[in-house]
């Protein structure tokens, strides 16, 4: 089967984010740019499946600016069999919304017929966690999402999900969509002569006009500011002080 | 205006503090009516019932709703929706599951993890793990809501809503429910504690978790923790607090042998008090604690519990 992995680039986890002074989003020109943190789960999933048999192509999805071709070799050197980029902006600071990506994604499906889709469960920049979701109800497939197991043949797939009391395992026909959360597997690093090779896989370049999709953003986003700070505290030299503040703020539940 | 909470129910037992947070929100906006699917709704309607500004209980049942999955919204369910100009769900691991997919079919976005209403269409949330705050404005016909609700108060009781039961038509082919794996205890729900005693890798392993949870009862508090703590086999996942995990702002959160990454902190920075124990005096958990202890947690902890 076919699997597509849909990879964003983000601003990398390590790095604060900084929001700009006139209100008018977070700085991202000039810091570490790197392939959404859970979009490495989806794939490294991906490629076990393929190194298992069940998987016979990898196809990573990028949507955003020209620069999303680093995410890209970055997903073909980790064991992406080719690479398709949506330049839907000229701008880095522009945001494209889970539904656009979710219309543009559907307009993928539709020309490739993969049996399963793997995103992350979350961008961590826009932080929506609604790609997975609005895609399969695009697609009118099932979706789990969440994922912390996926347990596939050739027509099902068991997938145990990490919710709020616990984990939730729910059986899904196949073609689905799949969101995968932390603890589904560790990804790898890319090798280096992976990374030589990956620089001669194909990488197919599109715009959203070929693929007849409105990108047209339904949020307007009004203003970007920084959170509130806390007061700075203080350090306590001992426990028996620490017991005080604590009695004095622990009302019981 | 015409407003829709879908009340989170699993199995026909109503997620009360969720639900009543997110009722609390919408009706800042106007009064509500409140969506009650589930297999068995009677228990939850009643409770939703005395909730203030509840205008109009929508009852749906069937055995294909009690687990939650999304699939189930049928596009009979889906028609009902569209009658309102705002639909609100709490942004728990049921919100975040379901909205989406709603919105993905009636081709809208959402505004998820609104910490903040401004206006009936103008929303805050916070963005990259909290550190920036965004301003949106939806321009969709119907605004598709989740709600952040360790930002909101719970709604006072004292209404007294109509039920109705609808018949709607709910199929799913392509999803079904397998098992549920739910670790129970007696303590306090996270997300509606008051009083959260979390851990790190700092503690070092399973049995060591102990010195954490003893704390914890002694305050009466529910433990959190961690996502280092989680993956090393600490504690169970939906113990993590973060970016990715749950969202907690209680009247206080002790943070033991946790360093304080942003994507930690993000869960948990909104807490009243915040106290924070770790041997590193450079750790970056100490800038957002409200009181900081620099000791060996083995140490302090079990003197701390000693003396409260
Ligand atoms: C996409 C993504 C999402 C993430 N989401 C989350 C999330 O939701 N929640 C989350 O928590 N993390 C999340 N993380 C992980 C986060 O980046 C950190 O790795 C994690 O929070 C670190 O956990 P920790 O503080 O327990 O461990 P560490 O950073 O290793 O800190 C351990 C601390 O314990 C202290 N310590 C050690 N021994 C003792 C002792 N005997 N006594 C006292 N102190 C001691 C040390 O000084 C240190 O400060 C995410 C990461 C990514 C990439
Ligand atoms: N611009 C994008 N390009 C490729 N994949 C994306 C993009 N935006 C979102 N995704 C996918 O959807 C997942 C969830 O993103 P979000 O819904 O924005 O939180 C991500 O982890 C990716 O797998």
């Amino acid at each position: 089967m076919k699997i597509l992995v849909p990879v964003k680039r983000v601003l990398d986890y390590n790095v604060k984010a900084k929001v700009k002074a006139d209100g008018s989003g977070v700085d991202l020109a000039n810091v570490k740019m790197s392939m959404n943190p859970f979009d490495e789960i989806a794939l490294e999933e991906a490629i076990r499946l393929k190194e298992k048999g069940v998987a016979e192509e990898i196809i990573a999805v990028s949507i955003g600016v020209q620069q999303n071709q680093e995410t890209l070799r970055t997903a073909l050197a980790m064991g992406a069999d080719r690479a398709i980029l949506i330049v839907a902006s000229t701008d880095v600071n522009v945001d494209i919304e889970p539904l656009t990506v979710s219309n543009l994604l559907a307009a993928i499906v539709k020309k490739e017929d993969p049996k399963l889709i793997l995103c992350g469960k979350q961008a961590i920049d826009n932080d929506f966690n609604a790609t997975a979701q609005m895609l399969s109800a695009k697609l009118d497939w099932p979706q789990a999402t969440f994922a912390s197991e996926i347990d596939l043949d050739k027509d099902n797939c068991k997938v145990t999900r990490e919710i709020d009391g616990g984990l939730q395992t729910i059986k899904i026909n196949l073609p689905a969509v799949v969101s995968v959360d932390l603890r589904l597997n560790e990804p790898r690093y890319a090798s280096l002569p992976n990374i030589m090779k990956a620089k001669r896989k194909p990488l197919e370049e599109m715009k959203p006009e070929d693929l007849a999709v409105d990108i047209s953003p339904r949020l307007k986003i009004l203003e970007t500011k920084e959170p509130e700070t806390r007061a700075s505290g203080i350090i306590v030299e001992n426990v028996d002080e620490l017991v005080e503040k604590i009695k004095k703020n622990a009302g019981r539940n | 205006m015409k407003i829709l909470v879908i009340a989170e129910i699993h199995n026909g037992t109503l997620a009360e503090d969720q639900t009543s947070k997110t009722i609390c929100a919408a009706s800042e906006l106007s009064t509500v009516d409140v969506l009650c699917a589930s297999s068995n709704c009677d228990q939850a309607a009643k409770q939703l019932q005395s909730i203030e500004k509840v205008d109009t209980i929508k009852v749906i049942e069937s055995e294909l709703l009690s687990e939650n999955l999304a699939e189930s919204y049928s596009a009979d369910l889906i028609e009902l929706l569209k009658e309102y100009t705002h639909i609100f769900v709490p942004s728990s691991s049921f919100g975040k599951n379901l909205l989406p997919r709603i919105a993905g079919i009636l081709d809208m976005m959402i505004v998820s993890d609104v910490s903040k209403i401004i206006e009936t269409d103008t929303f805050e949330r916070p963005i990259y793990a909290g550190n920036a705050i965004q301003r949106v404005q939806s321009k969709d016909k119907i605004k598709l809501v989740s709600i952040r609700t360790s930002n909101f108060n719970s709604a006072p009781s004292g209404g007294n809503a109509k039920i109705e039961k609808l018949s709607i038509n709910i199929q799913n082919k392509i999803s079904s429910w397998l098992e549920n794996k739910v670790q129970d205890n007696d303590r306090p729900e996270l997300t509606s504690a008051k009083v959260i005693v979390s851990g790190g890798r700092g503690v070092g392993s399973k049995e060591n978790f102990a010195v954490i949870e003893k704390l914890a009862d002694k305050l009466g508090a529910a433990v959190g923790a961690s996502r280092a703590a989680v993956d090393s086999g600490f504690a169970p996942n939906d113990w993590q607090v973060g970016q990715t995990g749950k969202v907690v702002a209680p009247e206080l959160y002790v943070a033991v042998g946790i360093s304080g990454a942003i994507q930690h902190l993000a869960g948990m920075k909104d807490s009243k008090v915040i106290v924070a124990i770790n041997k590193d005096e450079e750790a970056p958990i100490f800038q957002v604690a409200d009181f900081g202890l620099v000791e060996d947690l083995f140490k302090a902890v079990p003197e701390i519990e000693k003396k409260l």
